[in-house]
């Protein structure tokens, strides 16, 4: 990148603010919230529904703009939708009539990319999802586990400086979100992507986390912002028993009162 | 006979799939035999009911409860099919010519009147009102404003089919083009993606099922505007053929007529399935089988 590593923080927040308005009545969805994000990091925000969470990432991404505060991403100020991002949402949103490989491919289609070299990548990634034998399948054809692994690999193609998912694994079952973490841990530590991710699971807030960030209720303020000292490949057995776990797990839910799951 | 034409496949297809749910092996893909058992399994119940119909009409004429000037026998029908074929063919010919280059219009018109109100604000206020009034403005009336206009020639005709086929496609396409997945568009956002390639890659196939809807409905109107045109002032075509045969109280060629304007709309109807099929195997409504995973 332009930037040198050590001077730009990937993401950058600072006292973003966002009002809804609305006939009446004028909402806050984001209240004063400063953030920064560096390279290669892996925060979590944890909230109750409806505390902003999801409109944070959309700032990141520049898909909305907050009404005060600064918001840049890998030392440029976001003025408008970002490129340099992935985005990852809780459906799939993959296009209905294109196999594995060519939903992964949009991305490379639509930004242009060198062919053969994004088919490689694509491979590559379909390798690190453990979709192999799935290329050519439908998404109909797929479960919702594999879907969002495909929505993963399409939204890392570009390797881009920073990956923003927003409660990717909220609509699957327990199990296989179990499984999903424990594979984004490995895919965070062999691509080295900086991610932000978004959910309304403690547990995976923690599980996955180099740094959980602690929303409230609307109007979303960061309340508490826990670093995460487990070393950064994360077995779930391991983790789960681990006394560290409980005890941001249980810091966490005092903050959050009954508001989360988990 | 075939006045169900536009509903049949429909019928056909309920049935296949009333058929189809509660037996599994029917569902699985791509064996030929299977398929071919579901086609016949699709196809007994409307033939079985068209047989009933048939008998009927034939003990009905043929033992003379009815008059023949009423009612044809089918022997007399199919007489006047082969003495008059060429004459019979080359109207059918008129009709089909207008009918498909009006729908191909309404289709093309349709479209693009769908894109820009699925689009624009501004364009949804300024052509709806007005697409709305085309539509519930009576076809048969303004026939006659038409043939003033246009003369005894196709354009009366043609015009009329894309009046009558043209709205379903708008609505249908407006429909298929709003039901874009917001992720999806944001998705494309971060991409760059311009609103050509959104609209490519994104928009236009989301809304292919739903159009193609409206496009089977608007095929089978298209027949109708076009005999509608034919009736109100023609010297060829189904239409004018169907005046003529009444007014000589031929009503075996009436028949033959009315076999003929329905046939012209199933073949179309079923171009337009076969279409369908193979612009869009993957949709709900048209896959069987089941997921590859369960994980």
């Amino acid at each position: 990148m332009t930037v040198s590593s050590t001077a730009a923080p990937a993401v950058d927040l600072t006292g973003l603010t966002v009002r809804f308005q609305s006939k009446r009545t004028q909402t806050v969805a984001v209240d004063d919230v400063t953030m920064r994000v560096a390279p290669g990091e892996f925060v979590t925000i944890v909230g109750p529904s409806g505390c902003g969470k999801s409109t944070l990432l959309k700032i990141v991404a520049g898909l909305v703009a907050p009404t005060s505060g600064t918001v840049s991403l890998m030392g440029r100020p976001v003025t408008g939708a970002q490129k340099e991002i992935g985005y990852v949402f809780q459906r799939a949103a993959l296009l209905d009539w294109r196999g594995v490989r060519k939903n992964i491919l949009l991305q490379a289609e639509i930004r242009g990319m060198d062919r053969r070299q994004a088919a490689r990548r694509a491979d590559e990634l379909i390798g690190l999802t453990g979709l192999t034998g799935f290329e050519d399948a439908l998404p109909h054809e797929l479960s919702g586990g594999m879907q969002q692994r495909v929505a993963l690999c399409r939204a890392l193609l570009h390797q881009p400086s920073v990956l923003l998912m927003d409660e990717p694994f909220g609509a699957l079952d327990a199990l296989t979100r179990e499984q999903l973490n424990a594979e984004l841990n490995r895919i965070w530590r062999e691509t080295g992507t900086t991610i932000l991710l978004v959910t309304h699971s403690i547990a995976e807030a923690v599980f996955l986390g180099t740094r959980v960030e602690v929303m409230s209720p609307r109007p979303g303020r960061i309340v508490r912002t826990i670093d995460v000292d487990l070393p950064a490949e994360r077995d779930y057995a391991k983790v789960m028993s681990d006394q560290r776990f409980d005890r941001f797990a249980t810091e966490i839910r005092g903050l959050l009162g009954a508001g989360a799951n988990h | 006979m075939h006045d169900g034409s536009a509903s049949g496949s429909t019928v056909g297809g309920a049935a296949a799939r009333a058929a189809g749910q509660p037996t599994p092996a029917l569902r699985t893909p791509a064996q030929p035999l299977t398929r071919l058992v579901r086609f016949g399994d699709a196809l007994w119940r409307p033939a079985l009911l068209l047989g009933i119909v048939f008998a009927g009409w034939w003990a009905l004429s043929e033992t003379g409860a009815v008059p023949h000037y009423l009612v044809p026998t089918p022997a007399q029908v199919w007489q006047t099919m082969v003495d008059k074929r060429a004459f019979l063919w080359l109207n059918t010919y008129v009709t089909l010519y207008e009918t498909v280059i009006g729908f191909v219009l309404a289709v093309l018109l349709g479209l693009v009147t769908a894109v820009l109100i699925a689009y624009s604000r501004t364009m949804e206020r300024a052509l709806y009102p007005i697409v709305l009034f085309a539509q519930v403005i009576p076809k048969i009336a303004i026939a006659p404003l038409l043939i003033v206009w246009f003369g005894f020639g196709l354009a009366p005709k043609i015009i009329l089919a894309v009046l009558i086929a043209f709205f379903p496609v708008v609505i249908s396409g407006v429909a298929g083009l709003r039901s874009t997945d917001p992720e999806l568009v944001d998705l494309s956002r971060t991409m760059g993606a311009s609103p050509w390639q959104t609209f490519r890659k994104i928009r236009f196939p989301n809304a292919l099922p739903h159009l193609m809807a409206g496009v089977k409905v608007a095929v089978t109107l298209a027949v109708v505007g076009a005999v509608v045109g034919e009736f109100v002032g023609a010297n060829e075509g189904l239409g004018y053929v169907l005046l003529l045969a009444n007014g000589n109280l031929d009503s075996a060629l009436l028949f033959a007529d009315l076999f003929l304007m329905s046939l012209i709309g199933i073949v179309l109807f079923a171009i337009v399935e076969v279409t369908e099929a193979v612009l869009i195997p993957w949709h709900a409504s048209r896959r069987s089988g089941t997921p590859l995973t369960t994980s």
